[in-house]
Parts: C-alpha cells; structure tokens; sequence
C-alpha cells in the first residue's frame, strides 16, 4: 500500500522524529530570549554576590604557596572554587526546566500531536531528552562568559574539552526531569517535587564547599548525588582541582543518565 | 464499495474512583470510502473516546477495528500513517509559526523532502492561510487556528480525516466557513470524513450519521431515513387547557402527545399542512397558538432516547474550560 511506501523503516522514521523533537525544543529555546537572560542572570548573581560575600568572610588560611594564601591547593579564591558549581548549578536548573516543557505540551495539547504520530514513544522520549540536554548545555556554555571576569583563564582546548562533557552532564539531567516530568500531570506539582529534588541536590554537590571534611551523614547524601560527580567533572577540566578520578566521574554520571533515560522511556511507553 | 473503516465490539471501561465507567459500549459500525460519517451524540457520551481507540491514542478494552486495512493494535503506525486528526482541543504550537507547525508534522510524517514545501504550501493555500504563514499562532484567531489544525491533519494525505467537534467554540460566522472547508475538502480530495458533533444542524451535512449515547449506538443510517422514523411532520400547540387538549388529541387521532414545557404541546402527523386546518375547526378547546415543523435529528435524538442532545452539558461549560485554559497561556 502507498501508506506503507511512504513511511520508510521503522528505525528511519524515529531517527527522524528525534530529530524533529529536538530541533524544536532548541529552536523555542533561541526565540525565547528573555528565558536564556533570565537563566543567566540568576547564576551570575549567585556566582558574584556568594562568591563575593563568603569568598570575604572565609579567611583564606587553608593552604599557603609561596607567601600566598590560597583557598584549597591550586585554587586562589573561593569564587573561583565555586564558579564550576555554579556552571553545574545552570545546568541542572536548565535541564529540569527544559523537562517542564512536556507538561506544558500536555496541557495546551500539543502532546497529542506527537502522540498519535507514526513514530515510537520511545523515540519522543529521547528526542525530549536529546533537545533539552542541548538547551542545557548552551545554557551552561554562557556561564563561561563570566571566566574572564573572575580570572579564569580558558584555552580553547580547555572549551572544547568541557563541551562533550557539558552535554553529557545535561544528558544525564535532562532525563532525570523527563523521567519525572512524563508521569507528572500539573505544573505546580511538578514545580513542588523539583524543588524539593533540585535544591538538595545542589546543596549536596560540593558545588558551594570542599566535600573532603564532611561529618559522616553528610558524606554519604554528596556520595549518593549524581550531581557531585558532575560538578567534579566541570571542576577538574576548568580549575584543575578535583576530588575523584575523571574517569569515576564519567561512569557514574553515564550509569545515572542511561538509568533515568530508561524510566523516561518507560514512562512515556505506557499508554493511560 | 469499500469499507474503510471497520469496528467490531469495541468495549473500552475506565476504573474510576468509585468503580467502573463503560464510556463504549460493545460498538460495531463501519464507514466506506470517500463518505462523510457522523457521530452525533450529547457530550459524555463516548464519541472521543471511540475516536481516540480508533486513531491508536487508547487502547480498547475489548473488540477489534482497521483503517484503511491496518489493524489498530496490530499495526498502529501505519493506521497513524493512514489517518489525520484535528482534535477536539487546541493541539498546536502557539509558540511556533504557521508554517513551522506544519514543517514539524511533515517532519514526524516523513513526509519526502522534495514534496513538503510542496506540500505545505498547497495547504496554505486552501486554507487560506498563506499571508498570515510566518506569524506566530498565538496571534491567530480562533477559526485560523482550527484551519490551520485541519491543514495539518490533511498534510500527509491520509485516507481518513477525523474532526472531533471541529467547530466546538467557534462563534456561528466562523463556524459556517469551516463547514464550508469541510464539503470543499469532500469534494475536491479522495477523502473519508469522520467527524463527531453535537449539533444536529452539522450532522444533517453527513453521509451517514450514527447516533450514541451513553456509550452505544443507538441508530445508523442517513439523515433522511433517521428522519423518516418520524411519522411525519412535529405539531406544536399550546392551548388555554393543555390537560383536555392532551386528551382530546390523544383519543380522536390516536397519536401519542408529549409536553415540552416552554413550547406547549407537540405531535407527530404526516401531512401537517392539510392535517391542521381540519384540526383546528374539530377541536373543542381553545388553541392559542399552533406551529408545524418538520422532523429534525434532535427530535429524532429526543425520540430514541427520551432526552435532548443539549440536556446533558451545557455548552457554556466547554466553552468556559477553552476560555480558561487560554488565559492561562
């Protein structure tokens, strides 16, 4: 039949309808400009404003260097210590935000559209994925405007070092907020449950304070964060300090990603 | 002639807090190609629910049903590949362009490179959409948006169309245009129509028109020969004394008299015309008024099922929630 003609391969027809999901979550993101200032701007304050403020109120005594006083081994302030936090921190926020984009979809209706379209539910789980990852990413990208500004110093080998690594840590988030978000049916509960999920998660990531003198309760909450590997991850590659091994960070942010991604497509292949 | 649609049994109960609903109930009907079929019926009554199992949304609880020879369970996505929809709700990308609504289901349909611009541009066209194409949909009034829904829903070529309640909201202006699209499209493109409705004014455009409530289909044919289930013409009268008026008619013609309470009493007569004159001279009560209509659907609606298509939900109702959900935005 000409139906069938029409339609191409199974594997063909998802390839393409990841790519179409994709490509309008990241066009919306690049007409929205007052969402990508607004992203922007809440970071900043957070990098300039703490970093300035506790950066002054902790005395720079952990490490001394030449007659230098620095805030741990090789990093000279606290706001330098921070800012890949914070990058990490603009991520996380982006790509749960990004996920809310499917509970709007479902209440203006757009959902369906997609729904009853020739293609897998799985495949609209992963270009969901696939298009807020890389909203998340660029978000994160902008944060390395502020690297001047601070002091840091970023080779262009630097950059495209930290990019595959950008969006691998969005990946692995942006499924996380898909996850959540599929089974998710109003925005303020949404909304309620993310905050109370992203909040801690940030506390908990060794993005604002060094991990290595925790009490023992605490070390276990950052040992279980995904987050904490990801912000070990972006710390190693943009100030050379880290607590575990690159290569740990990877796996454990890679086994976390693949995990939600599988319950984002779980979640969307369920029909009501 | 074909049939391109075919539905056996189809059951579909939802748990509910309290229980079970039936929302379809063991419905079995078939449509043939290039007919304009109707679901006529109030809403709640199960018209959304049998089109959202027939276009693959939701799964049946029982029975079975193909489009355009594609089994619903079996093979979904060429049934999706097969069928457009233009949902009962908004279902567009406000925040998207007219014409990047349509790129993106050209896109999800595969629709091949060299026809999509094509393509979208003969929708455009017909729609008369073309000079409003790069502006954001939320800037389109209400009628443009359910033209561009029904370009969208026809940008594959698909061998059916389903309208759900496709003029729900509109005001009566923009309704009438959307009809006209609507037996434009019937004409002009080798098309199977399937829509649903509530209002037996649109349902008199159908081929055929099958009529449900609660959950069954309670009765299947063209308008005409539903109307012919009619005995003839509809009698109103209101008299000084209903209850002698009632029994008068009732004894001297044999014919069953119902009240409708703002509009007096009414009966059905063949003939109307040459009954009333006669009527009017035999009757030894008072007439006060006296009209003749003929038949419609909605009574043929009130006689199958002893209520009103508009009893059950009142319209403002859905029109309130679309109005809601629009300020939302």
């Amino acid at each position: 039949m000409t139906v069938l003609a029409e339609m191409g391969t199974p594997l063909q027809r998802n390839l393409i309808g990841i790519y179409t999901i994709w490509l309008r979550e990241v066009r919306k993101f690049w007409r929205d400009k007052s969402r990508i200032i607004g992203a922007t701007v809440q970071p900043a304050l957070f990098l300039l404003l703490l970093g300035t403020g506790i950066g002054r109120g902790i005395p720079q005594t952990f490490q001394v260097n030449n007659g230098m006083q620095e805030f741990l081994p090789g990093v000279k302030d606290y706001m330098t210590f921070i800012y890949p936090g914070i990058i990490a921190m603009t991520i996380l926020f982006t790509s749960v935000f990004s996920a809310i984009s499917i509970i709007w979809d479902r209440e203006i209706g757009f959902l369906k559209e997609v729904m009853v379209a020739p293609i897998s539910r799985w495949a609209v789980a992963i270009g969901k994925t696939f298009g807020g990852s890389t909203v998340a990413m660029l978000q994160g990208c902008l944060m390395l405007l502020f690297a001047p500004i601070i002091g840091v110093k970023l080779t262009p080998l630097t950059i495209l070092a930290l990019l595959p690594l950008l969006l691998y840590i969005s990946f692995s988030l942006t499924a996380m907020g898909i996850a959540a978000a599929a089974r998710m049916r109003s925005m303020q509960g949404f909304t309620v449950i993310m905050n109370f999920l992203t909040l801690p998660m940030f506390f908990l990531s060794g993005a604002m304070f060094p991990v290595g003198n925790l009490p023992s309760w605490m070390d276990i909450l950052v040992k279980i964060n995904p987050l904490t590997y990801g912000v070990d991850m972006i710390r190693a590659v943009v100030i050379g300090y880290n607590d575990y091994p690159l290569i740990y960070d990877i796996y454990i942010m890679g086994f976390f990603g693949l995990l939600m991604l599988a319950l984002a497509v779980l979640a969307f292949s369920e029909r009501e | 002639m074909t049939n391109v649609i075919e539905v056996e049994h189809l059951l579909k109960i939802y748990k509910t807090k309290t229980g079970f609903h039936t929302a379809v109930r063991d419905v079995s009907f078939s449509v043939r190609k290039g007919e304009l079929f109707g679901f006529l019926g109030p809403n709640g009554a199960g018209k959304t629910t049998t089109i959202s199992i027939l276009c693959t949304l939701l799964r049946p609880t029982k029975g079975s049903a193909t489009l355009n020879g594609f089994d619903i369970l079996k093979n979904p996505h060429a049934v999706r590949q097969s069928i457009g929809l233009v949902f009962q709700e908004p279902s567009l990308d406000e925040r998207l362009t007219a014409r990047e609504n349509l790129e993106f289901h050209a896109l999800l349909y595969n629709i091949p490179r060299i026809l999509r611009a094509e393509r979208i541009q003969q929708m455009l066209t017909m729609m008369e959409l073309e000079m409003r194409q790069d502006e954001l949909v939320r800037h389109f009034s209400g009628g443009m948006k359910r033209r561009l829904e029904i370009a969208r829903g026809l940008l594959h070529h698909p061998k059916i169309l389903f309208l759900d309640e496709p003029t729900l909201g509109l005001d009566p202006q923009t309704r009438s245009y959307i009809w006209n699209y609507i037996q434009e499209l019937k004409r002009k493109e080798e098309i199977t129509l399937f829509l649903t409705t509530h209002h037996m004014d649109e349902a008199e455009h159908c081929d055929r028109i099958a009529v449900i409530d609660h959950g069954e289909i309670i009765a299947l044919d063209t308008p005409d020969s539903l109307k012919k289930t009619i005995g003839g013409d509809m009698i109103y009268l209101t008299a000084l004394n209903p209850k002698r008026a009632k029994e008068e008619i009732t004894r001297r013609y044999s014919v069953q008299v119902k009240e409708d309470p703002p509009k007096g009493l009414y009966f059905e007569m063949a003939h109307g015309e040459e009954f009333i004159p006669g009527f009017i001279q035999e009757a030894s009560f008072k007439i006060t008024s006296i009209s003749i209509r003929r038949p419609t659907l909605e009574d043929v609606f009130l006689k199958l099922t002893g209520h009103n298509l508009r009893d059950e939900l009142p319209e403002s109702l859905s029109l309130m929630k679309t109005h809601a959900r629009t300020k939302n935005r």
